[in-house]
């Protein structure tokens, strides 16, 4: 026992995390994260751009792919949240969706190993671009004034207790907000990227032992499907980020009533 | 603090690292005990109403989703900010 906890050594979280500078300096540096998001945005480009090039009425390929994509974008979550009126919306929704399911699988592709959104950079980035949306979306489709009275002021709450609510639905919808749709995203891609460095370094310090031999198909098993359950992961919260976003850009466009 | 030193025989820097890490610990464990009986009580009513009427499956299935995403958040803050914790 005391040898199997003498070969663990778990890597702090900056070594897992931060990548050294490939080329650039300072703000400018590229590095092996920024490498996997612009390879995203290509494929993301690509796979579309594709599809509708040479689009036929029976799919085929890429096509299919893709289409399906939309398909599930448009049935999950647009007619599920805003109705036939939020189909402007769809494109929109379509590119999230994929982006950041792509950026989130790098997590288990051998060689790359490290999902984009484990860093915070572009989850804040997408929450601060989800709140200028659905406030711009609000402003524009109630005014100013009134889409501020039903964000603070919703109707039907006796009148006593706003002194109550209107604190509170003012710092849920523009403060926290953003930031909760950035931490989930970030937080649990970080948690899933330390999971599986966990378990492979518990499977490869337990390879490393003779005598323990016994016990290291258990590890490797549970690393498998854990790697599995990160592919889950992935596509949850790609599908979470978009139905939040459409969520809110539905609240954003008509008063609660 | 003097009397923990001398009881563990450490440096007062080693006590501090360690007692940040305890500190660590608390914080997720802690932040992830609301979080965990609110996505029990979300799933298990979905559950519940999928059962009594399969064919609105689909919608309660969206709408559980969301209502994880919701909970899940606090104990997300609480494992980031058990980061944060500084040493």
């Amino acid at each position: 026992m005391a040898i199997l906890v003498t070969a663990l050594e778990f890597p702090p979280v900056s070594h897992v995390t931060e990548w050294p500078t490939i080329f650039g300096e300072g703000l400018f540096a590229v590095n092996k994260v920024v490498l996997l998001m612009w390879l995203s945005v290509l494929i993301v480009f690509g796979l579309f751009y594709a599809a509708s090039r040479r689009s036929r009425l029976v799919p085929t390929g890429v096509q299919n792919l893709a289409e399906s994509i939309v398909d599930f974008v448009r049935d999950g979550v647009v007619l599920q949240t805003m109705g036939p009126e939020g189909m402007s919306f769809l494109p929109l929704l379509v590119m999230m969706f994929t982006f950041i399911f792509l950026t989130n699988i790098w997590e288990i592709i051998p060689v790359a190993q490290m999902p984009v959104n484990a860093r915070i950079a572009l989850p804040a980035y997408m929450g601060v671009l989800v709140w200028v949306l659905y406030n711009f979306i609000g402003i524009r489709n109630q005014g100013f004034f009134g889409y501020f009275k039903s964000v603070m002021f919703p109707p039907g709450v006796p009148k006593a207790l706003y002194i109550l609510v209107t604190p509170i639905e003012f710092v849920s919808t523009i403060i926290v907000r953003p930031f909760s749709l950035a931490v989930r995203l970030f937080a649990n891609m970080l948690a899933g990227h330390l999971l599986l460095v966990s378990f492979i370094t518990i499977t490869t310090a337990v390879f490393t032992l003779g005598p323990a031999l016994v016990i290291w198909p258990v590890s490797f098993g549970l690393l498998v499907a854990l790697t599995g359950f990160e592919v889950l992961v992935a596509v949850l919260q790609a599908f979470i980020f978009t139905i939040l976003t459409a969520v809110y850009i539905a609240g954003a466009m008509h008063p609660e009533h | 603090m003097e009397l923990l030193n001398v009881v563990a025989q450490q440096s007062p820097g080693e006590l501090a690292a360690g007692l940040t890490a305890v500190g660590r610990g608390i914080v997720y464990g802690a932040a992830a005990i609301g979080p965990g009986i609110g996505i029990g009580i979300v799933v298990g009513n979905a559950i519940t109403a999928m059962a009594r009427q399969p064919e609105a499956a689909g919608m309660v299935r969206t709408t559980m989703f969301l209502g994880i995403a919701f909970t899940e958040a606090l104990a997300l803050f609480g494992f980031v900010l058990s980061f944060i914790v500084a040493g």
